[in-house]
């Protein structure tokens, strides 16, 4: 594997608080060396001057699509447009066909991932049977097949005493219960913001506190069974104060947001493109503002793009029939710089949203520039400008409301276990 | 209008709204005489293009066309064919290689019309479009308003129903408050839409505060397979508090009229001795339609031969 040897860029350590130029040596997969003025020797020099270097970044929400619906995605497109948008780990969401609910699947994901992903992959299994809120999972076979957590993303657990007792059972396994927070029964047929968006739109309307209930709801569950709830795709107001208070009265919750709840409002869909359509969808500024707010003082912890492929055919429907969902890989740091832009978030703290708190929230080592840890790295040219062409990119989707937009940013260079496996200009090089 | 597309009363400007009344006022007078019929687009296919079904309107648009000499065919694909492998994007596609001069548009998701006309070369009308907009049936109320009250500025017109799931009221709304008068909602709490005052009306829960000193009165049909229950508990209870006959509409102006865009529901939104005379001129709307679509498919289809100016893409 060699020796690389990073030059002159400016190091940006969330765990250490490190925020200074300098050099960084890699060997054997390891960091094995940092800081200003380290002796050349054999391997590779890559000239950092003008970049970031970071420790890779962790996306807490990605789904792959794979196994079932790799006309979407696969573990390796997914993979490659990971690494490509500065990501060396990728959390996949449960929902594929078949359903990852059986330690088989959960094999069979990380087995596809050592073949085919440049980026490491974690699985998420289902919280219940099916996703069918029903019946909970064999978390503890689940979790010796390797999930860092449970989940029945896409859908909602709306059985209070199922998630009661998921939460509770989880303290088996110690993972976090990622929670997507919308009470189906408010949320009724809604497809975009109620509000004047809808209203305007002629469309149904999905109110912010079908959100807001759910969370209550789920906090409250955690504070009672002291397990980790991960409280996914927060976007609104209501959400981001309750789990505020939620963990200053020590309920043990995390949470992320995605680039499109942080940069987006619920005017975007004002075009009926069926690209703006998510779950939850976007929000008014206040909401996003609130967001914005809340990932700027730490209330919520992770950056997570929530990554849903979707073909083009699927999206070029009528608005209510288009699944929701958008793709973010190889565009969540041009997008999310914004926040450093706007003095949100310093660079050091925009990385420990991406890297240091995903890590930790799984519980797997990285996030770190420290000497000893695996070399998972990314280096990021903060102000390189491009157009964003997803018929350009890995993802095999192409289903981004940034398509053809001017984007100021982009991971430059990924390197995972001590391996390059992307370079902006030479695109992705393994496997 | 957006190039050549009429989608929404919203995209219209005052000006756009005046030149489709007094366009109106000239087909109108065709309506009227021996032959019906003039020779303006001769030669130019019209395709009614409804996949929600919907006899009065495609009838009207029908009329319509064939009273300016336009080849028109209809086209109804049952919602219940349309698999998902053959989408609304394929068949709007499949008719527009036939070379239409318009295609009039009506389904039940809003927003279908505007994904249409994005990929088609041929100018769209919207016939209606989910809870969004229907702006031939705000044209032509606007028309009877005009034709009936010799102005649309300052004068006071109420939409009562449900507001929530109606394109009638968002088309209407956006209409009169554009040429200058005050639109007043009223429906019980759960069928205002949220915010709906962002947009320039006012909104009432009291149907007489609603109704004080209003020269129109604009009935919306009520879907009673749909709402009762969860909207409203009933409809007794609906009609009792919501709907009009002669003893409430007593708190409107003495010369106030009623429109309803049908079909009624009689005894519900309206009392039944109502609907069939004055001060109701729900049958004036339907005539009015005929002329209000004649004006929109000359000022849509009519103005340029296809294949000579293209539409701005937008
Ligand atoms: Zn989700």
């Amino acid at each position: 594997m060699g020796r690389i040897w990073i030059r002159g860029g400016r190091l940006l350590d969330p765990a250490s608080g490190c925020d200074e130029v300098g050099d960084l040596l890699v060997e054997d997969g390891r960091i094995v060396a940092v800081g200003a003025g380290l002796e050349a020797g054999d391997g590779d020099v890559i000239d950092a001057k003008g970049r970031w270097v970071a420790p890779g970044f962790v996306d807490l929400h990605v789904h792959l699509r794979e196994p079932g619906e790799e006309y979407k995605e696969d573990i390796a497109s997914g993979g490659r447009a990971g690494v490509a948008g500065g990501f060396t780990a990728l959390v996949c969401m449960a929902n594929t066909h078949p359903i990852n609910d059986d330690p088989s699947v959960t094999e069979y994901i990380l087995d596809r991932a050592r073949q085919e992903s440049p980026a490491r992959v974690y699985p998420v299994a289902a919280a219940t049977r099916g996703l069918a809120g029903e019946v909970m999972t064999e978390m503890v076979a689940l979790f010796e097949a390797g999930v860092v957590a449970f989940s029945d993303d896409g859908k909602t657990i709306m059985d209070s005493n199922v998630m009661r007792r998921v939460l509770e059972y989880s303290g088996l396994v110690r993972v976090p219960i990622i929670t997507h927070a919308e009470d189906r029964t408010l949320v009724c047929d809604g497809v975009v913001n109620e509000g004047a968006v809808s209203t305007r739109l002629g469309l149904p309307g999905n109110p912010a506190v079908a959100e807001v209930v759910h969370v209550a709801r789920d906090l409250l569950l955690a504070e009672l069974s002291g397990a980790h709830l991960h409280v996914a795709h927060v976007s609104t107001a209501g959400a981001v104060a309750l789990i505020r208070a939620a963990r200053e009265r020590g309920v043990h919750v995390t949470a992320e947001v995605t680039p499109h709840h942080l940069t987006l409002l619920d005017e975007a869909a004002l075009g009926y493109d069926t690209n703006t359509k998510m779950a939850p969808p976007l929000r008014g500024s206040s909401d996003v503002e609130a967001c914005r707010a809340g990932i700027a003082d730490g209330t919520i912890d992770a950056i997570a793009t929530d990554h849903a492929p979707h073909a083009v055919h699927e999206k070029d429907v009528e608005f209510t029939a288009a699944p929701p969902g958008v793709i973010g890989l190889e565009t969540a740091v041009p997008v999310t710089l914004d926040l450093v832009r706007q003095e949100q978030l310093s660079p050091l703290e925009w990385v420990r949203r991406l890297s240091t708190n995903p890590t930790r929230i799984i519980g797997r080592p990285g996030g770190s520039l420290a000497v000893g840890a695996a070399a998972d790295l990314v280096l990021i040219d903060p102000d390189r400008h491009w157009i964003y062409d997803p018929a350009k990119g890995y993802s095999k989707s192409r289903n981004s409301p940034w398509a053809g937009r001017e984007m100021i940013g982009r991971a430059t260079v990924t390197i995972v276990g001590g391996r390059l496996v992307y370079d902006v200009d030479r695109g992705v090089l393994v496997p | 209008m957006t190039g050549r597309d009429l989608l929404a009363i919203e995209d219209l400007d005052r000006s756009e709204l005046e030149r489709i009344l007094e366009t109106s006022l000239r087909m109108e007078e065709v309506g009227r005489r021996d032959v019906k019929k003039v020779p303006t687009l001769r030669g130019r296919t019209l395709i009614n293009l409804f996949f929600e079904p919907s006899t009065r309107t495609r009838t009207s648009f029908e009329i319509a066309g064939k009273r300016l000499s336009a080849d028109v065919v209809n086209f109804s694909p049952s919602s219940s064919s349309l698999t998902k492998a053959e989408g609304i994007l394929d068949t709007a596609m499949t008719l527009d290689a036939m070379d239409p001069d318009a295609v009039v548009v009506r389904h039940k998701v809003a927003g279908v019309p505007k994904r249409i006309a994005d990929a088609l070369d041929a100018p769209v009308i919207n016939a209606g479009d989910g809870a969004h907009e229907h702006p031939t049936q705000a044209l032509l109320d606007l028309f009877t308003v005009w034709q009936e009250k010799g102005r649309i500025d300052g004068l006071t017109v109420t939409i009562i129903g449900d507001i929530l799931h109606s394109r009638v009221a968002r088309s209407n709304l956006y209409a009169f408050s554009k040429l200058g008068a005050e639109v007043r909602l009223a429906a019980p709490p759960t069928m205002l839409p949220p915010a709906v005052e962002s947009l320039g009306v006012k909104a009432y829960t009291s149907l007489r505060e609603a109704l004080e000193g209003a020269d129109v009165v604009m009935l919306l049909r009520i879907q009673q397979e749909r709402l009762a229950g969860c909207f409203f508990p009933s409809i007794r209870e609906y009609a009792t508090a919501f709907g009009l006959d002669r003893r409430k509409l007593r708190f409107a102006k003495d010369d106030a009229i009623v429109m309803h865009p049908g079909p009624i529901n009689r005894g519900v939104e309206i009392a039944h001795d109502l609907a069939d005379q004055r001060p109701s001129v729900i049958l004036d709307q339907v005539r009015n339609g005929v002329a209000v679509r004649m004006a929109v498919l000359y000022l849509c289809a009519g103005r340029t031969p296809r294949g000579g100016v293209r539409r701005e893409g937008s």
